[in-house]
């Protein structure tokens, strides 16, 4: 039994939150005192039927202001897997809940309305769930029962949604008509669609692979922690514990420690005291070293015949989380697994039209919600990758240097390496 | 079956030590709060994995009700004696006197809520910057927008407007003077997670998780343990029922439930058969509003 981690985007309209409740209603994850809490609250349908939307209900602060805030997690799990749920709401203004609940996410579920067809809204969920690297989409045509389950309906829109899917990145893309309302083709396939020979939404979820998304070929051991105990027993002992965010590490690896380029090799792999094989994403360990070197949180511990190269110069996508209008020259500190450092932003080079994927130029400023390509230096030289390469290596986030509010969120689009900028001079 | 696989509980585990460390990492002064509860009891394992052989980076602290049930308050001291962890016990009694406070009075009096008085007075009296919690996302529905790093300014107060996104595995630990940072490595554990770990480590629990006979008084359908803490009408019967406890927290608003799960298998078995959900079965603090959580965070409770 593994884990897998989705986000359901779209809005009330489409009926997500009637998606949701039918998920977790029909795997059996809603509790009698749940149900009772929605009766008692007087929130029955017409039909004296509960209404499903209602168990994912918000907070008292919400329904005061009639708005959602952010993302929601939910959590059921059959025999086959456990799902974390990420609930985002799904209106323009809520880009970035929606990138927050995807950076998460290996799969996507988009609603789309089957009387509607392939909206702007669907095509902006695409496309951030594509920029977030999420490998895996769903593509729920919703409200079946209201087009008479009609299968020319469905290819319509299949084919709709494939003319413009091909300038996304995510390439596992599955179609499955629904109806949450009715149940049909969630967890139990429909009796309605004999034209429909796919899998249920949920048979889809438990067996779409997931193991194949964590990135075992650039390993990479962000040092969190020094474990130095200064007992009699474990006197020289020092471990350095972390987490494989990538790759394997094996008993013997020749390692170098980025920034400070000191080399050595892996004296043992541990977890609880007990020395394991080897470790693997996204494992958290701790790793001892065969030579007395000086390392401390925010160094990586890589392979040294991977001639990597750390960098302080690169670009990137980021997505902007404040009412504060992001312009060149913003100094922020910028932190990227375990290292923190301070950074500008040299240039906006462009902003990103998240509904047609577009590129738009000459901005002067970065408004909340926007996704922008910008031009970062950093303080100090930071290992990085390619977001598209390495999801677990190419993310990062922007805090405010005064107030400490999180106000970007970044993906590494390109790196200049200090090797490069050696040759340049 | 690939060999680099890792099943639901190690991911969950790895996920919950990488939370922990950051705390390390980024925190001058942290905390773990301990309860003498299940989730607590986990974290601390969790501790045990993330930092061995070294100490913990922090003290145990248990903010006790003086209501609490003896087993649990044994189980603790035990329990950090036999870890050689620093252990800080800090008295909801004394707050009482000190800040001159209330003593809720009545049929579902409890201590509960004074909790948070003495949390927050216990934190500045350490200069504590951050302190681990046990809390889980699918207890309850304020908890399920609950941030991993949830920032509180210096009442302690949750301002659910006002959380930072949190992105990746990237946790924002900064914060400014006065403010304080509760952590929570299993957020994304559930009731059924916490037990199958328990079960895959074969942590030893206080003996009320497991069923036993006890003196209850029945009330609103649910079996409220007779002690000398918990109000009693006089007309009020106290029956013997056999119960196990499936949280366990100040006696005075935990509820027992009828059970002869007499050991974890057995717990689990039943979990997975329930159709209520745990703090449906078991706590009366909830139940007094429908958002009574929501008020009870954003006025510091963790």
């Amino acid at each position: 039994m593994d884990i897998l981690r989705f986000i359901t985007a779209g809005n009330v309209d489409d009926g997500k939150s009637t998606l949701i409740g039918r998920l977790l209603y029909d795997t059996d994850q809603i509790y009698l005192d749940q149900i009772e809490a929605i009766e008692t609250s007087g929130r029955v349908n017409e039909d004296g039927n509960i209404d499903l939307s209602l168990l994912t209900d918000g907070l008292k602060a919400e329904r005061e202001q009639g708005i959602t805030i952010d993302v929601a997690y939910k959590y059921f799990n059959t025999p086959k897997r456990k799902f974390i749920i990420a609930d985002a709401p799904g209106h323009i203004q809520y880009t970035r809940n929606m990138v927050t609940g995807a950076s998460n996410s290996n799969l996507s579920i988009i609603l789309v309305d089957a009387r509607n067809g392939v909206q702007e809204q669907t095509r902006r969920h695409s496309i951030i769930s594509s920029l977030l690297g999420i490998p895996h989409l769903v593509i729920c045509i919703n409200k079946m029962d209201l087009v008479g389950y009609s299968e020319e309906v469905f290819n319509q829109i299949v084919e709709d949604y494939k003319q413009f899917s091909k300038k996304l990145h995510s390439k596992d893309i599955t179609f499955i008509p629904v109806s949450a309302l009715k149940g049909d083709n969630i967890v139990t396939r429909s009796t309605e669609m004999d034209w429909y020979n796919g899998p249920s939404l949920l048979e889809h979820l438990e067996q779409v692979p997931v193991s194949s998304d964590f990135n075992l070929t650039c390993p990479r051991f962000p040092v969190q922690y020094v474990i130095r105990p200064h007992t009699h027993e474990h006197h020289d002992y020092r471990g350095y514990a972390g987490k494989v965010i990538s790759g394997v590490y094996t008993k013997g690896d020749k390692i170098i420690v980025l920034p400070s380029g000191q080399t050595s090799t892996i004296k043992s792999v541990e977890l609880g005291g007990k020395e394991l094989e080897q470790a693997f994403a996204p494992m958290s360990v701790v790793l001892q070293l065969n030579d007395d070197v000086d390392i401390s949180r925010g160094d990586v511990i890589v392979r040294q015949e991977d001639n990597l190269d750390v960098s302080k110069e690169f670009e990137a996508l980021v997505c902007w989380m404040n009412a504060k209008a992001l312009r060149p020259g913003a100094k922020l500190l910028l932190r990227h697994n375990s290292t923190e450092t301070r950074a500008i932003v040299r240039e906006i080079q462009y902003k990103v039209d998240v509904n047609t994927l577009d590129n738009i130029e000459d901005v002067d400023q970065v408004q909340l919600n926007d996704i922008c390509r910008v031009q970062i230096r950093t303080a100090t030289p930071l290992l990085l990758d390619k977001y598209e390469n390495n999801r677990a290596n190419g993310g990062f986030i922007l805090i405010d240097e005064t107030s400490y509010a999180t106000v970007g969120a970044g993906m590494v689009a390109s790196i200049v390496h200090e090797s490069e900028l050696n040759y340049m001079i | 079956m690939n060999k680099y696989y890792l099943d639901y509980l190690e991911q969950l585990e790895a996920e919950a030590i990488h939370i922990m460390r950051e705390v390390a990492g980024q925190f001058q002064k942290p905390a773990l709060l301990f309860s003498g509860g299940k989730d607590s009891i986990t974290l601390v394992r969790l501790a045990e994995k993330a930092f061995r052989p070294g100490k913990f980076p922090f003290p145990l602290v248990h903010i006790d009700t003086g209501h609490n049930f003896p087993e649990a308050i044994r189980y603790r001291d035990e329990l950090a004696e036999r870890l050689g962890e620093k252990l800080i016990v800090r008295h909801v009694e004394d707050t009482i006197k000190k800040q001159n406070l209330s003593e809720p009075t009545g049929r579902y009096a409890s201590r509960n809520g004074l909790q948070t008085y003495t949390l927050l007075e216990t934190i500045e009296e350490f200069g504590f910057d951050a302190c681990i919690g046990g809390a889980r996302r699918d207890e309850e529905k304020a908890r399920a927008k609950e941030r991993i790093f949830s920032v509180r300014d210096e009442f302690g107060q949750w301002d659910p407007k006002r959380q930072r996104p949190e992105l990746w595995n990237i946790y924002n630990g900064r914060i400014t003077l006065g403010e304080n940072v509760r952590a929570f490595p299993i957020s994304n554990w559930t009731e059924l997670d916490v037990w199958n770990y328990i079960k895959r480590e074969n942590i030893a629990l206080p003996n009320i998780y497991f069923t036993h006979e006890r003196e209850c008084l029945v009330r609103d359908g649910k079996l409220m343990a007779n002690s000398d803490f918990i109000y009693r009408d006089p007309e009020e019967e106290v029956v013997t029922r056999t119960v196990r406890f499936r949280t366990v927290g100040d006696m005075t608003c935990t509820a027992a439930v009828e059970s002869i799960a007499y050991d974890i298998d057995s717990v689990i078995a039943e979990i997975l058969d329930s159709k209520i959900s745990e703090r449906g079965a078991t706590r009366i603090d909830d139940k007094l509003s429908e958002t009574a959580m929501e008020d009870r965070k954003k006025g510091g409770y963790f």
